[in-house]
């Protein structure tokens, strides 16, 4: 390479200056419409499960651990921020935040668990009884059956008993 | 803790081996992104090395898939002790999207050992450099596990307000008619 050329790209480098961001040592800025994690807000969730229907990655569990109470598991592992659950979220619980910096040595820290409470019948006052018309959709895919095992099953049950659903998947390994 | 016997075992420069095990390239674009004069990782010492022999750090993107699951536990293998793993983006994380297709076999930890996640899809360059300072213990880690709780019902049952006394008899004032 001749002396010009290493001279133009002194020159070049010069004209560019310093560009590297501060970062981490200062806050960093997200574009306006960046979207982060989402944020379930426990006080607006009625726990009608359409998150957990709608998410692509099928990140958000459902378990009735007795018939006035519904848990919401939000995993956080695979989520995508594709913020399909916060767009239909008929209560807008969900909040897609703009918090990025979700690093951790613990994957369960970026997990959100709601415990909810469930509705009864405003005539009679007393639950629904089984099969409701959730479980008569027969959804595979975001119920769970043991919250510890992230078991899935493909209809719910009103109780859950110890040994294995019988065509439940195994899609997490702990 | 996990973070001292970081620092105690990695107290110079953290050379990076690039693995990507059946990713869509979004993590690896992020990835060199990182390494790009704008957040320049390589002034805390990081630097992409091309042979898992001389990492430290493998920095895993993608699930781990059928396909390629032997050569990612190989290039584990070939790394010197002490070794670190990095899971980027939501598919080594947790599968991804495609976590519950016949090729794609889970989070990598199913076959290698994750020592740190960095969650997104794909995670912003900011993200990752979060995560290299996290190791580094430049910063703090910022999220934790939450458990929330319902105390009250978050409509009411009964509507109170709503009922009305007409002709001696309670009668509810929005009651829809069948
Ligand atoms: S943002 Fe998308 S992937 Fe994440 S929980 Fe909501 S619907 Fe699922
Ligand atoms: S967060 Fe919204 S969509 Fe999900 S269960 Fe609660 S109310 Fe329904
Ligand atoms: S986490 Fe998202 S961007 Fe990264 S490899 Fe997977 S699908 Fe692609």
């Amino acid at each position: 390479m001749s002396l010009a050329a290493k001279i133009k790209e002194v020159l070049i480098c010069l004209r560019a200056g310093r560009v590297t961001l501060p970062y981490p040592f200062e806050p960093a800025t997200v574009p306006k419409a960046f979207r982060g994690r989402p944020i379930f807000d426990v006080e607006r969730c009625v726990g009608c499960a359409g998150c957990a229907n709608n998410c692509p990655a099928r990140e958000i569990l459902v378990e009735d651990v007795c018939q006035e109470v519904r848990i919401l598991k939000y995993l956080g592992r695979r989520c995508t921020y594709c913020g399909r659950c916060a767009d239909l979220c008929p209560e807008n619980a969900i909040t897609m935040s703009n918090e990025f910096e979700t690093a951790t040595d613990e994957i369960s820290d970026v997990g959100q668990t709601l415990e909810l409470f469930m509705g009864t019948c405003q005539r009679c006052g007393r639950c629904f009884t089984s099969p409701t018309p959730l479980e008569e959709l027969k959804l595979k895919g975001y119920r769970i059956d043991d919250l510890m095992n992230e078991r899935w099953v493909f209809r719910s049950k009103p109780f859950l008993n110890e040994e294995k659903t019988v065509d439940d998947i195994d899609i997490e390994l702990d | 803790m996990l973070k001292e016997l970081c620092r105690k075992m990695f107290p110079r420069s953290l050379w990076v081996y690039h693995a990507n095990s059946g990713g869509c390239n979004g993590c690896d674009i992020e990835v060199l992104n990182a390494l790009t004069p704008w957040y320049d990782a390589e002034r805390f010492g990081i630097k992409l090395v091309g042979s898992p022999r001389h990492a430290d750090v493998m920095l895993c993107q993608g699930p781990a898939m059928r396909a390629t699951e032997i050569a990612l536990r190989r290039a584990y293998d070939a790394m010197p002790s002490p070794k670190l793993v990095f899971a980027i983006g939501s598919c080594a994380g947790g599968g991804g999207i495609w976590h519950d297709t016949y090729s794609v076999l889970g989070p990598v930890e199913k076959v290698v050992p994750v020592d740190y996640y960095i969650p997104g899809c794909p995670p912003r360059p900011e993200a990752i450099v979060f995560g290299v300072a996290l190791v580094l213990g430049l910063v703090e880690k910022k999220v934790v596990d939450i458990h929330v709780k319902q105390d009250e019902f978050p409509i009411p049952r009964y509507h109170p307000e709503d009922l009305e006394e007409v002709d001696g008899t309670v009668k509810y004032t929005k009651s829809e008619v069948v």
